[in-house]
């Protein structure tokens, strides 16, 4: 019997099937944060119960901090927002009161759960993991099987350490060849994204493979699996290799000695075999890829860098028109315009898709010595964690940015779902390294283009959208 | 979960069609960290004639006298009676959680939205479906009976009217049962806690270093 890697995953972790269909799937690992988790809590206190198991969790604030750090010098006193204030305060009451392992807010490895995780090794290989947050796909770059829940789900996993899962079917999405030289882990996800649509891994796992998705960092990886859920799959997964063992093994919380080796025996079994039956296959040119850059109020309006923004003539039909005029009208653009005519007023580098280290080196390559247009009217660096900041600025990351006329931040959420003080203005037009270009999603009446980090620090200099290849040496 | 096996309880209305989680409890209120509390803001716009800010006390409001749920005669009213789709919009579980914070377990219409009536159901809700013709004599006996009280009866599947009529309907057998005892999905998985506990031991031998403790 072949079987896929999320087959192995899934039969790892089954523990009962159910005459419904549905079945109990046992969870290694919770992440909480302080938006979904109030309502879990209070419900696991009216009914009398206690934790599961308490080591399986574990709990960082993110989306509402905020992001400036005279605030947060002064801890929780900081959040202007009083309703914020009181859901960070009532994480961390939650967390004393069970005993739940939690990093704080001044705590240096707080960051965005989903760079926090993988980097501390909270997240590991072979795990199942969730989170109340859609993004969780993002662990799965690491060989997991990790997903988003509801809040009704979180309380059942804190209580019961499982959760009553349906299976999904197997899309793999292969890679294949090299990717040019300033093409990102970004641009790949967002070319999958173009290719397949928003619902192409509607009810599917989809897995990563191919030669380019091998040869992407393990930043890389997790920026594609962050992006899975944007193409409709809950869990995205690429398959553990050496560049994942040599992440893994350096991360705090990693098996150490004996239980190390028995971790990584396993861990090498944690790919699809090589004659696994897929329900869906789709097979990209590597080398065909370009920069991409989201012209719509969905991730898969999204075209190459010397594309264009689509005409309505050539719509295939009614609903596909009024689509089309209605994205045009929000986003402020005229059908058939060049991309590299498009113009943003604010920047924006972070998020859980792209605030790692590797993030922050690729803008700052193309930022080093120079300084961002006049038009631009805000351009913010948000590291997603404290570690991925301290690592910046040990290596001279910030004050690139900094003399480049831009805004070096505290880690958090920040501009990716304006949950904090970091808002796009209406009207206002953004170069926005994070994964979901919604109308209003950064901000009231706010315009979001979805570029890698090299092509917002590009947009920055240029004051449009440009080939960041064409621009200035390029961080391989 | 609260069981609910036999209900006697007195009938308010919500006589229109389509009625949207946003109706039933507006987008500001969701900001709260906790699912009790909603009971004084269902249906708030309809409720009351200020605009509805949360973390207020509503007993001071203005009531808007033209709203049947504030009628004297509903007061302690246990069995909505709802229109077509009821319940639809976004998945938000702060409607139940209003619908049960203001007292309600039943509410009877001719349908209701999908993810609604599983989120009554995973909140001790019955949502019950009953014939659009049906729904509307039950409709004109309320109007015209002050007091008037409907008894469901969830194991036997019907509802009894006060003239003795006994009307059948449909639920989902594994609902059905959750209700019936009170079970709620976290207590039926937990009825299999020692399969847990089983399979957990054996991932454990496995598996050892997931279940090292964090030490943040
Ligand atoms: S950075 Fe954005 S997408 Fe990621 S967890 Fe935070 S809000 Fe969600």
């Amino acid at each position: 019997m072949f079987l896929t890697l999320y087959d192995k995953l899934w039969n790892s972790h089954l523990v009962e099937s159910r005459d419904d269909g549905t079945a109990l799937i046992y969870i290694d690992r919770q992440l909480l944060h302080e938006v979904t988790s109030p309502q879990a809590f209070e419900g696991l206190r009216l009914a009398g119960r206690e934790p599961w198991r308490i080591s399986a969790n574990i709990a960082v604030p993110d989306h509402n901090v905020s992001t400036k750090a005279d605030e947060r010098a002064i801890g929780l006193a900081g959040v202007q927002d009083d309703v914020s204030r009181i859901q960070l305060q009532t994480l961390d009451d939650n967390c004393e009161a069970y005993a739940i392992p939690e990093i704080t807010l001044d705590d240096i490895r707080q960051g965005i759960v989903h760079v926090m995780g993988p980097e501390q090794g909270a997240t590991l290989p072979g795990m199942t993991i969730v989170c109340g947050d859609s993004h969780t796909s993002t662990h799965g770059a690491m060989g997991a099987l990790a997903h988003g829940i509801g809040t009704s789900e979180v309380e059942h996993v804190l209580a019961t350490g499982c959760l009553i899962q349906r299976k999904m079917k197997n899309f793999r999405v292969a890679v294949e060849g090299e990717l040019p030289v300033g093409v990102t882990g970004k641009d790949v996800a967002l070319a999958i994204i173009g290719h397949i649509g928003t619902a192409g891994g509607t009810g599917y796992a989809i897995e990563f493979c191919g030669s380019a998705i091998r040869d992407l960092t393990m930043e890389g990886r997790m920026t594609l699996c962050n992006m899975a859920i944007e193409a409709g799959a809950r869990a995205g997964l690429v398959a553990v290799d050496a560049t994942t063992l040599d992440y893994v093994k350096a991360t705090p919380f990693a098996p150490r000695g004996e239980q190390w080796h028995a971790a990584e025996a396993y861990w090498k079994t944690l790919h699809s075999d090589a004659d696994a039956v897929f329900d869906r296959e789709v097979v990209l040119d590597a080398a065909k890829i370009e920069p991409q850059v989201s012209w719509g109020t969905s991730p898969e309006m999204v075209t190459d860098v010397s594309g264009y923004v689509p005409r309505l003539v050539d719509m295939p039909n009614e609903t596909a028109r009024k689509g089309l005029e209605r994205a045009l009208q929000y986003m402020g653009l005229e059908e058939g315009m060049a991309i590299t005519d498009i113009r943003p007023d604010v920047i924006f580098i972070g998020s859980c898709t792209n605030s790692r280290i590797e993030d922050m080196r690729a803008a700052a390559a193309v930022l080093k010595g120079k300084r961002i247009a006049p038009s631009i009217k805000q351009a913010l660096v948000v590291p997603g964690s404290g570690v991925v900041k301290q690592q910046a600025e040990e290596e001279g990351l910030d004050r690139i940015f900094l003399e480049a006329g831009m805004e070096w931040r505290e880690p958090g959420c920040s501009m990716c779902l304006a949950m904090n003080a970091d808002k796009l203005e209406p009207g206002q037009r953004c170069a926005s390294t994070s994964n979901r270009n919604f109308e209003g999603r950064q901000g009231f009446g706010g315009r979001t283009h979805l570029v890698s980090p090299a092509m917002a620090a590009a947009a920055a200099i240029a004051g449009h959208f440009v080939d960041v290849r064409n621009t200035t040496e390029v961080a391989a | 979960m609260k069981p609910l096996q036999r209900l006697d309880g007195l009938v308010a209305p919500m006589d229109r069609a389509n009625v949207d989680t946003d109706l039933i409890i507006p987008k500001q209120f969701l900001k709260s960290i906790k699912r009790t509390g909603f009971g004084p803001n269902l249906f708030d716009e309809l409720r009351y004639l200020d605009e509805g800010v949360p973390d207020t006390d509503c007993s001071g409001r203005p009531l808007n006298p033209d709203f049947p749920l504030n009628f004297p005669r509903y007061l302690g009213a246990s069995i909505l009676l709802a229109r077509e789709n009821f319940g639809c919009g976004s998945s938000r579980e702060h409607a139940p959680w209003a619908l049960d914070g203001a007292g309600f377990r039943v509410i009877i219409a001719p349908s209701f939205a999908d993810i609604f009536r599983s989120n009554c159901f995973k909140n001790g809700l019955l949502p019950i479906a009953l014939d659009a013709a049906v729904v509307d004599d039950l409709f004109r006996a309320m109007y015209s009976n002050e007091g008037y009280r409907l008894i469901v009866d969830l194991e036997r599947q019907v509802v009894q009217t006060p003239d003795g009529q006994s009307i059948a309907f449909e639920v989902d057998g594994f609902r059905r049962d959750c209700l019936l005892k009170g079970l709620d999905d976290i207590g039926i998985t937990l009825e299999r806690a020692e399969a847990i506990r089983a399979f957990e031991l054996d991932h454990k031998t496995r598996f050892p270093w997931v279940f090292e403790t964090l030490e943040v």
